[in-house]
């Protein structure tokens, strides 16, 4: 039975062609770019290539490409390097961060650091007067998502951009989810800071990138050799890079396919969800949000349990539930949403990509009410039997 | 993903038992859809021989919540009322072929089930939610529950009696208290007393004595956790740490200090003050 893969705001298939560009790579090309000799250079231009395709895809200058290990040492390098170059001494960022950038901050404030951590609103959209109101003359760096990994909800950057950048506070988002699924254009909107991450598109794990733009001042993080002009020391995972770039092309040219097929398999799916199966909901700001992303609610089922009855038909989702985490507590952002626990237990996220058919959605629409009725039956609340 | 034995999942996918009894002699109901888990559980009962006939349970939960509902009906089927009784949560994680440590709280569930079903079928109050405090807000967990299975599982740690009860997985604000609750079990089972010398000691043998109960009995819980402990320096009646290991960046280290401070006070001196470096 083939797996139906709908984890995608997890990680993501490698694309054939990312894997073909970057094996030579791992086999005759193996020369370490800072050497100066044939086997470097070679390398060296190569990864200049992937640079530049990287930065195309954000309309940015490839100069303004660091490349990093992926995208929670982004947005870590993003926020401490606002604190280093500015030395100020407060944070903003929101409830519904991901760990690699709420984490941070947090730990940030138990060294000394003030933090604000600005809420949302049940539908998960940030509270720009809450943001604004926050700003103070001791803030350094503001760091907020593009589109959240769970609901999908896409912040109103610009906006936030001309909140925070007349005030002279560093800007920095973490675009891990939302570059390669829309248009996102640094030209157009003024953020200083910008973290991606390869695997959310078609690369391998293990890479990422930050956009810096030209003129923002930066402090490294990892401090070493010359590699990434000093920005960035260590030797260059070479063919990952190389993947990343072939990605980045990839994605560029897909898309519209990201905002036309995949929405419209992304749609089919939850209206066929909300219809078949009763008391579900959608978590999450509709008219503003991801196309690939739909995060549902089963009330009176419980989350894990619904993902081990989808395994079971080799179907892969993710769950904001508690016991699907590991930890005893729910998805930090649906609490922070406000979403009822009877909700948050039973919360599903379906994350679709370019390769995922319409068969595959067929599939999870024949078996979903199928799991929903049976672990209801179990329950002893609900409505449904 | 969890690592469920063939059991588990058997149970989950295929559970036995399901449903409610019409007429039940007993029910049980533990849990709440707020908290995430939840078991209803129906008994009939030979009134003649005290003989469980029939068992049957509803759950809202994960796999492990499933399962272990149906083990416990399993179980307790053809027993009487007070062999029944006899069957504890290990009991049901056996039968599973072990749960994961941070699943175990769903075992805890069906021996709790099992005991307000039997406190129902013979009209008395389920003890715990009579006589206990509430501890643990966020999941509504009493101090007398989280004393009973530190002892019945010989539980050593906080994140064991969060693992077991959920207590402490919420806010984390009861977690100091929970702190108190499991040194103050370990003390009585021990049978320590507090050898505190009240009198002036001279600073040799106050380090000594420092150093003595922190090998024997700071070092190995810090050591079962992948953490550890230093002894800096002690100045008059302060006591200067490192954590070290898995403790030195832990989230929980505030508590761990605070554990240290209260076992060298209740062993040592009412005075000494513990600070981290």
């Amino acid at each position: 039975m083939k797996e139906v893969y709908l984890d995608n705001n997890a990680t993501t298939r490698v694309a054939d062609e990312a894997r073909e560009a970057m094996l030579p790579y791992l086999t005759e090309l193996y020369g370490n770019p800072s050497s100066m000799h044939l086997f470097g250079g070679q390398t060296h231009r190569r990864i200049e290539e992937a640079r530049a395709e990287v930065a195309a895809l954000i309309n940015a200058e490839p100069e303004e490409i660091i490349f990093t290990s992926c995208g929670t040492e982004s947005d870590n390098t993003a926020v401490m390097s606002a604190l280093e170059t500015s030395r100020k001494k407060h944070i903003i960022t929101t409830r519904v961060e991901h760990p690699a950038v709420l984490n941070f901050c947090k730990t940030m404030a138990r060294r000394g650091f003030n933090i604000t951590i600005v809420p949302v609103d049940k539908l998960g959209r940030i509270d720009l007067r809450n943001l604004e109101r926050s700003i103070t003359e001791n803030t350094a760096v503001v760091s907020i998502m593009y589109a959240n990994n769970e609901s999908g909800v896409i912040f109103p950057i610009k906006k936030i951009c001309e909140i925070v950048k007349p005030k002279g506070v560093i800007l920095h988002t973490d675009a891990v989810q939302a570059v390669g699924k829309i248009p996102v254009d640094v030209k157009n909107l003024p953020v200083d800071m910008m973290s991606i991450s390869g695997h959310k598109i078609h690369a391998p794990k293990g890479i990422g990138a930050l956009y810096v733009r030209k003129g923002v001042r930066f402090s490294p993080y990892i401090i070493g050799g010359h590699q990434e002009r000093g920005r960035r020391s260590g030797t260059e995972n070479v063919a990952s890079i190389i993947a990343f770039g072939k990605a980045c092309v990839l994605a560029k040219d897909n898309i519209d396919i990201e905002n036309t097929k995949v929405k419209k398999l992304r749609d089919r799916l939850e209206d066929g969800l909300l219809s078949t199966c009763p008391d579900a909901m959608v978590n999450g700001d509709t008219e503003s949000r991801l196309p690939n992303t739909a995060n549902i609610s089963f009330e009176y089922v419980e989350g894990e349990a619904i993902l081990l009855r989808l395994n079971e038909y080799n179907i892969c989702a993710s769950s904001g539930s508690a016991c699907a985490s590991g930890s005893l507590e729910p998805s930090h952002v649906l609490r922070a949403m406000g979403v009822p626990f009877t909700a948050i237990h039973g919360s599903i996220r379906f994350s679709l990509s370019r390769y995922t058919t319409d068969e595959e959605i067929g599939l999870v629409l024949q078996k979903m009410p199928e799991i929903i009725r049976d672990l209801r039956s179990l329950s002893p609340f609900g409505r449904e039997t | 993903m969890w690592e469920y034995t063939e059991k588990v999942n058997k149970l989950f996918l295929h559970p036995q038992n399901t449903g409610e009894i019409e007429n039940p002699d007993a029910v049980g109901e533990i849990g709440s859809i707020v908290c995430g888990d939840a078991l209803k559980l129906t008994l009939k009962i030979d009134k003649k021989t005290d003989t469980i006939i029939d068992a049957k349970f509803q759950t809202f939960g994960c796999a492990s919540a499933i399962a272990s509902s149906s083990a416990l009906t399993e179980l307790i089927k053809g027993k009487t009322v007070d062999e029944a009784l006899q069957v504890t949560n290990k009991d049901i994680a056996e039968y599973l072929g072990g749960l994961p440590k941070e699943k175990m709280h769903c075992s805890v569930m069906g021996q709790e089930a099992l005991e307000a079903a039997v406190a129902d079928y013979r009209g008395e109050a389920h003890p715990e939610v009579e006589e206990g405090e509430i501890v643990c807000k966020c999941f509504g967990v009493t101090d007398q529950k989280i004393r009973r299975v530190i002892k019945e599982n010989g539980l050593r740690t906080v994140e064991d009696i969060t693992n077991f009860t959920k207590a402490g997985g919420g806010c984390g604000d009861c977690i100091p208290k929970i702190g108190d609750i499991l040194l103050d079990v370990l003390g009585k089972e021990a049978g320590r007393k507090t050898a505190s010398p009240k009198k002036e000691m001279t600073n040799i043998k106050k380090i000594a004595m420092i150093q003595e109960v922190i090998e024997k009995e700071i070092r190995p819980r810090l050591q079962a956790d992948g953490g550890d402990i230093e002894l800096i320096d002690v100045q008059g009646n302060r006591v200067i740490i490192s954590l070290r290991g898995m403790c030195t960046d832990c989230k929980m280290s505030g508590i761990t200090i605070g554990d240290i401070n209260k076992t060298l006070k209740e062993l040592i001196s009412d005075e000494l003050v513990v600070e981290a470096q």
